[in-house]
């Protein structure tokens, strides 16, 4: 592992597999009566949030909880950024008030790049930008894995250890560890050109060995998506068949500064994943979403409630999931003090 | 324990126990655990992984054949409990799985390979005290190779092995490493 988590990119196939098997064995945690570890006692995580978010920050905040580090939420509004702060002064704020960990949201691409520049501490992309949001990617694919390679999860609870027969090769029977998601079709649907989480789920998803498929109008589809480890297909109804996991992506009202489609009912009519196109997809196919949803645009509401729909499972898995990351990031020794980036003030 | 000296010990570890003995063992130690519960009621098995889990359920099922009673078994996973976290990398974890019914009330006897600091079983007096309020708690071990730096003790032992610190004490499972088999060696390679 490397000691900041900025990209999907920088996971090999081993670290992805050693936080999804971390996260396994911590998903366990939740139906306990005491849902918290004492390892991260006397840590500070910092949650740097330029940009409205609910989902991620409460998720990050609960999982540093659950480990018992402290925490400090900063968000840029009602701070000394609406005063005209920088971001690299800000950094030096935090540093000197001994973050081990800095948790950042921002509307620049690159921002945590940057950041983990300043700081000592470990730096976790939150998302920034357009650009990557990889802890959403390992909370997908966790969750994937747990549906779909069909050992984890409950499968891996009921079987009592003593009924587990004679172990064989395998120490431990009926769970998913160490599973990648080999040969897995995964067709991401939407605006991938604005989508953080797009990128980082293409990165992730083929170096765990999934066959990842974007579906999206042309203009919705990044430059450069050439070069990403998928294909492309601009026809959603011809993927569906085809497809395991479904990944709808919200439509970024937001960041819509150009007519990318003609009108939200014509996208909604080929992109959107209605109660019609659900029933293409093959019998054991998931449907996810990273959330927040627009019910009737790109997603129906009949279809973000079904079984289906993995979408308040995601919420859950991504408080395991975080918790993993900062478990593998600040549970163990500190890294050594020649991996520090020089701060340069 | 001259393991120094005789190269081929140094090399492969001297013998402690065989698979013979370490059944032999465990066969006395599922004795005692009736003996001392009165009969097994209420007891539940709590492996430390990775070698206590097998261990577990070697004494399950050799309680089951002598009593025909189920003694429910599980594992508990230390390693966020342990007191040396940042003395290394971060670890992978074990992992924990709990009988139905939990650990309320009931007698756990914790099971590991080896008892030698006892650091590991405070962590699992730490991790078991999250998951609920056991009536009593009991400690077998199948090795006790002494050097405590916590006041602990084992309940059931299956062999005192005196030991220097130097020395390093292999255990080996067929579940886990494809053969039974208990060697001490004086350099910390493997056998």
């Amino acid at each position: 592992m490397k000691r900041h988590l900025i990209s999907a990119a920088d996971l090999s196939r081993a670290d992805a597999l050693l936080i999804l098997d971390t996260a396994e064995e911590l998903a366990g945690l939740a139906d306990r009566p005491i849902k918290k570890l004492p390892t991260l006692r006397g840590r500070t995580v910092v949650n740097l949030f330029y940009e409205d978010s609910t989902r991620t920050r409460i998720s990050f905040e609960a999982a540093a909880k659950r480990l018992s580090a402290d925490v400090i939420n900063f968000s840029a509004k009602g701070s000394s950024v609406a005063k005209g702060e920088s971001l690299k002064d800000t950094a030096l704020t935090l540093e000197a008030m001994g973050a081990d960990a800095v948790v950042i949201r921002h509307g620049a691409s690159g921002a945590a790049h940057r950041l983990a520049g300043w700081v000592r501490g470990s730096v976790l992309n939150a998302g920034d930008g357009t650009h990557e949001h990889p802890t959403q990617a390992l909370l997908d694919a966790f969750t994937i894995r747990r549906r779909l390679t069909g050992q984890g999860g409950t499968g891996g609870r009921e079987a009592p250890p003593c009924a587990g027969g004679p172990g064989g090769a395998s120490p431990r029977v009926g769970t998913a560890r160490g599973a990648g998601l080999d040969g897995l079709r995964v067709t991401i649907v939407g605006d991938v050109l604005h989508s953080r989480v797009a990128r980082s789920n293409v990165l992730l998803l083929s170096t765990l060995g999934a066959e990842v498929t974007l579906a999206a109008p042309p203009t919705l589809l990044p430059h450069a998506v050439g070069s990403w480890p998928c294909a492309v297909s601009y026809d959603l109804d011809s993927e569906l068949p085809k497809s395991d996991v479904v990944m709808m992506l919200r439509v970024q009202q937001e960041r819509m500064t150009a007519a990318y489609f003609p009108s939200v009912r014509e996208y909604s009519r080929r992109y959107g994943l209605d109660v019609a196109r659900m029933a293409r997809l093959p019998e054991h196919a998931i449907v996810m979403h990273p959330g927040p949803m627009n019910r009737g645009v790109e997603i129906a509401a009949e279809v973000a409630d079904s079984v289906r729909s993995t979408i308040v499972e995601q919420v859950a898995n991504g408080v395991t999931t975080r918790m993993a990351v900062l478990y593998l990031l600040l549970g163990g020794t500190e890294f050594p003090a020649t991996e520090f980036p020089a701060v340069t003030r | 324990m001259c393991a120094a000296t005789n190269p081929v010990a140094g090399r492969d570890g001297l013998a402690v126990l065989d698979a013979e003995e370490i059944r032999r063992a465990l066969t006395r130690i599922a004795h005692e655990i009736l003996e001392r519960t009165h009969g097994g009621d209420e007891v539940i098995l709590l492996g430390i992984p990775t070698r206590g889990v097998p261990l577990a359920r070697r004494l399950a099922a050799r309680i089951g054949e002598f009593e025909g009673l189920k003694v429910p078994c599980g594992s508990l996973d230390v390693t966020m409990h342990r007191d040396d976290l940042r003395l290394h990398p971060a670890r992978a974890l074990g992992r924990t799985d709990l009988p139905p019914g939990g650990v309320d009330g009931k007698t756990v006897v914790l099971v590991d390979d080896v008892l030698y600091s006892g650091r590991t079983v405070r962590a699992a007096l730490d991790a078991l005290n999250d998951l609920g309020r056991p009536r009593a708690v009991q400690l077998a071990v199948l090795v006790d190779r002494g050097h405590r730096e916590l006041p602990i003790r084992a309940d059931y032992v299956g062999k005192n092995l005196p030991t220097s610190q130097r020395e390093v004490v292999h255990v080996l499972l067929a579940e886990v490493d494809a053969q039974d088999s208990v060697t001490i060696s004086d350099d910390g390679r493997q056998p």
